[in-house]
């Protein structure tokens, strides 16, 4: 009895294990059901380098051309930001800052990444955008720029944490070799403990630019949301996944536009796994 | 000879530029929502529905929204991704298959939060016809915080000497026994401090729920699972860029309890990681 | 080899020589370790350990460890952990095992007052022994251990020694150990490894008075290992 209850509960065991990858197809499978219905429609270089995006006009125009232009402004935006405060903020913790303030800056680092990003949305909106309007006179703060600031501020804590893991796992005979050498603290940093890193502040650096694609609300509320090929870094634009949560709503089961926004949803996916695998492979790379 | 201490300390001064860009910041904005939306706190915004088109009355409706969908979302996450734990840790060898289930678990965690609302919506609310409501978002949520918790139970599971597993055995208990009685109950605190983290990460999430559970304005409190419900998160969204006209300090308000709730799950789960590796034994 | 039931056959041998592993395969605690293999068999009772249920060849065949390894459970608990895994759950019989387990690894009159306390609050020789009380009480034929005075000052290994001399009377012990000359106090036969292989194996005072191979000599006179 008790050998079978046992047989009963580790075959659930292996089946929950499995539930990951379940889910993942689900996602994938489920996308493709809703989003390639799309392409019996409208051909997928037509969608994909479309230069307009007029949904509900008669009848619509569904190129993505603009909104991928947008996150990818956005990103790179964000990216140019991020990357070196965060790759700098994770080499201060782990190689210069005293004990008791590291435990606090990390603790500062883990606050910014439980809030909620629609209250960063929302500070943003209230304080960030008018700082943009009045500093460039623009009529309107809701630019790609505040929005690069903002997700720049939401990549941190990722590149932060990761870029920091991959500098506590460099060998301590690294650095020990290096200082006996005679090198100074930074130079050992600069010269042997980057390079050492390298691969995992790589993937720390493609993981927080995976969260920026993806990030959503934010994104929305201070980009502007013009689904126009942005013309500069101080316009308004519009990004692939605000585009899904502002419309969505709006869009009847079935129609055309429902489909669309499920195809930029396999785009979204598709990216985001590529950011993934990749990293995780920089990551493994690391360790062996 | 100064010359590569001079450097030194140029670039030490840049790093710690960086880090009070990102720490300053983080500062300001808990200081600006609790200056703002500390005063906006009181019985009535807390325990009243919204009146007059949201520019009016209280929160208790999408405070209320937001328990259902957190609880409902632990109430699926929860067996599902500690079962999945056990099997990474006690169970998996060094093969393709755990390979896969690795990697499939950091592609989980890194999907946008709004295709998971796609997702959510084909699967839950269409294919299902669960409609837009409490379950749908739940278990769109559920996915959704599932690496959090796979990850951290892992991690906790793991943490657990292997000597008490051998010591288990060659007491002549079974692998299972072994695990429900030597590996779990000594995993528990960072099982516990994933899950937290999980809800807080589901209560804070607006994307997921935008079409599979949030009513835009719903003032009264919802009647079942298959109900639609309003979402501090939602809520908060919508009264600041939908609703023109709203009081600031109702924003602010709600803000801050969502800020708050999510904070203060964070620091419990903190707490409890810290205490319990004060206490560890071994 | 044979081990004759009622004896205490102690494995000596320098560090990796495969004593413990040859101890794990016994009980087949090497199982847990992926890159394990084994090649020959082992026989208890003339059956082979590889057809045998795994659990109940544990509960024949107990293991104290090198360092003593308390469950984070109370000292009660401990004891009762393997007795109550094969599902006994009466309360009054619980208690009396436990005792009567207690007082074979001389620890009864130390804690018979604070059972409920944490088996980490005891010293390092009493938790070696209530490990030893733990491994009784599942009531097992043949007890293996392990190095299992090698975290301990002489007084407690004395203890423990005596305590095994006392327990060759109801079970079959294998000692694996590193301390050439406890082989030698409490050995009836004595198994020298080295390098993964079986030197030579005899009555301990032929082992020591008159060893068969070189390395063996060389070995317990301390010119190597």
């Amino acid at each position: 009895m008790r050998k079978f209850k046992e047989f009963v509960i580790e075959k659930l065991i292996l089946l929950c294990g499995l539930a990951s990858i379940f889910f993942v197809i689900l996602i994938f499978l489920f996308l493709l059901k809703e989003g390639l219905a799309l392409f019996k429609i409208e051909s997928p270089l037509k969608f994909l380098f479309g230069k307009s995006w007029y949904p509900i006009s008669e009848p619509p125009r569904l190129g993505i051309l603009p909104l991928i232009l947008g996150s990818l402004l956005v990103t790179a935006g964000a990216a140019v930001i991020s990357v070196p405060i965060g790759v700098g903020c994770a080499v201060y913790i782990a190689e210069v800052a005293p004990l008791r303030i590291r435990e606090v800056l990390k603790a500062g680092i883990e606050l910014l990444a439980a809030i909620p990003s629609v209250v960063l949305g929302f500070i943003g909106m209230v304080t960030l955008v008018p700082l943009v309007k009045n500093m460039f006179h623009l009529p309107t703060g809701l630019t790609a720029l505040s929005g690069s600031i903002m997700l720049a501020f939401m990549a941190m804590p990722t590149i932060v944490s990761i870029a920091e893991d991959a500098l506590y796992s460099v060998p301590k005979t690294y650095k020990e070799g290096a200082f006996a050498l005679g090198a100074t603290h930074w130079q050992t940093i600069w010269r042997v403990m980057l390079p050492a890193a390298s691969s995992g502040i790589l993937a720390a650096v493609m993981l927080g630019i995976g969260r920026v694609i993806g990030e959503t609300m934010a994104v929305m509320m201070i980009t502007g949301n013009a689904a126009v090929i942005p013309r500069s870094i101080l316009a308004p634009v519009r990004t692939l996944t605000a585009t899904i949560a502002a419309e969505m709503g709006e869009a009847v089961v079935g129609s055309e536009h429902y489909f669309a926004l499920f195809a930029i949803g396999i785009v979204l996916f598709v990216i985001s796994f590529a950011i993934n695998v990749t990293a995780d492979l920089c990551l493994h790379k690391k360790q062996s | 000879m100064s010359h590569p201490h001079r450097t030194q300390n140029i670039a030490f001064f840049f790093l710690l530029l960086a880090t009070l860009l990102i720490v300053v910041p983080v500062g300001l904005i808990v200081v600006i929502i609790v200056q703002k939306g500390l005063p906006a706190i009181n019985g009535q915004f807390l325990l009243d529905i919204p009146r007059q088109g949201m520019r009016a009355g209280g929160i208790f409706p999408a405070i209320v929204g937001t328990v259902y969908l957190v609880t409902g979302a632990i109430i699926f996450a929860l067996p599902i991704g500690l079962l999945a734990a056990i099997y990474l840790s006690e169970y998996s060898r060094e093969n393709m298959l755990t390979r896969l289930i690795k990697l499939a678990i950091v592609n989980l965690a890194g999907v946008p939060s709004v295709v998971y609302g796609l997702f959510g919506l084909a699967l839950f609310v269409v294919f299902f016809k669960f409609g837009a409501s409490i379950l749908s978002g739940s278990l769109t949520l559920g996915i959704m915080i599932l690496p959090i918790i796979i990850t951290a139970s892992r991690e906790a599971l793991e943490s657990v000497p292997s000597s008490f597993r051998e010591v288990s055995l060659s007491l002549g208990a079974s692998k299972w026994q072994t695990i429900r009685h030597i590996v779990l109950p000594n995993a528990i605190p960072g099982i516990l401090t994933g899950t937290i983290l999980g809800l807080g990460r589901a209560a804070g999430e607006t994307a997921p729920i935008l079409f599979t559970v949030a009513a835009f304005y719903l003032p009264r409190l919802p009647h079942s699972i298959f109900d639609q419900a309003m979402a501090l998160p939602y809520h908060l969204y919508v009264i600041s860029t939908q609703v023109p006209n709203v009081d600031e300090k109702t924003r602010y308000g709600t803000a801050f309890v969502l800020l708050a709730l999510v904070l203060v799950m964070n620091i419990i789960a903190v707490v409890i990681r810290t205490k319990f590796r004060k206490k560890k034994k071994w | 080899m044979e081990i004759w039931s009622h004896e205490i056959l102690s494995v000596i041998g320098p560090s990796n020589s495969g004593k413990t592993t040859f101890l794990r395969t016994l009980n087949r605690l090497s199982d847990l370790h992926t890159a394990f293999r084994m090649s020959g068999a082992v026989e208890m009772d003339k059956r082979d350990i590889r057809e045998m249920d795994v659990e109940i060849l544990r509960r024949k065949i107990g293991m104290v460890f090198a360092l003593p390894l308390p469950l984070p459970l109370s000292i009660f608990e401990n004891v009762a952990y393997g007795i109550r895994m094969q599902g006994v759950r009466n309360k009054h019989e619980l208690e009396q095992r436990i005792e009567e387990a207690l007082r074979q690894g001389y620890l009864w009159d130390e804690v018979k007052d604070r059972l409920d306390e944490s088996a980490f609050k005891l010293s390092g020789g009493q938790q070696q022994r209530l490990c030893i009380a733990r491994t009784l009480a599942v009531q097992p034929e043949v007890i293996l251990f392990d190095e299992p005075c090698s975290g301990l000052d002489p007084v407690s290994t004395a203890k423990v020694e005596d305590a095994m001399v006392e327990l060759k009377k109801k079970y079959t012990i294998v000692l694996v150990t590193n301390n050439v000359k406890q082989a030698a106090r409490v050995g009836d036969k004595t198994a020298f490894f080295l390098s993964g292989e079986l030197v030579e194996l005899d009555k301990t005072d032929r082992i020591f008075t008159a060893p068969q191979d070189r390395r063996t000599d060389d070995y317990i006179s301390g010119k190597f290992g």
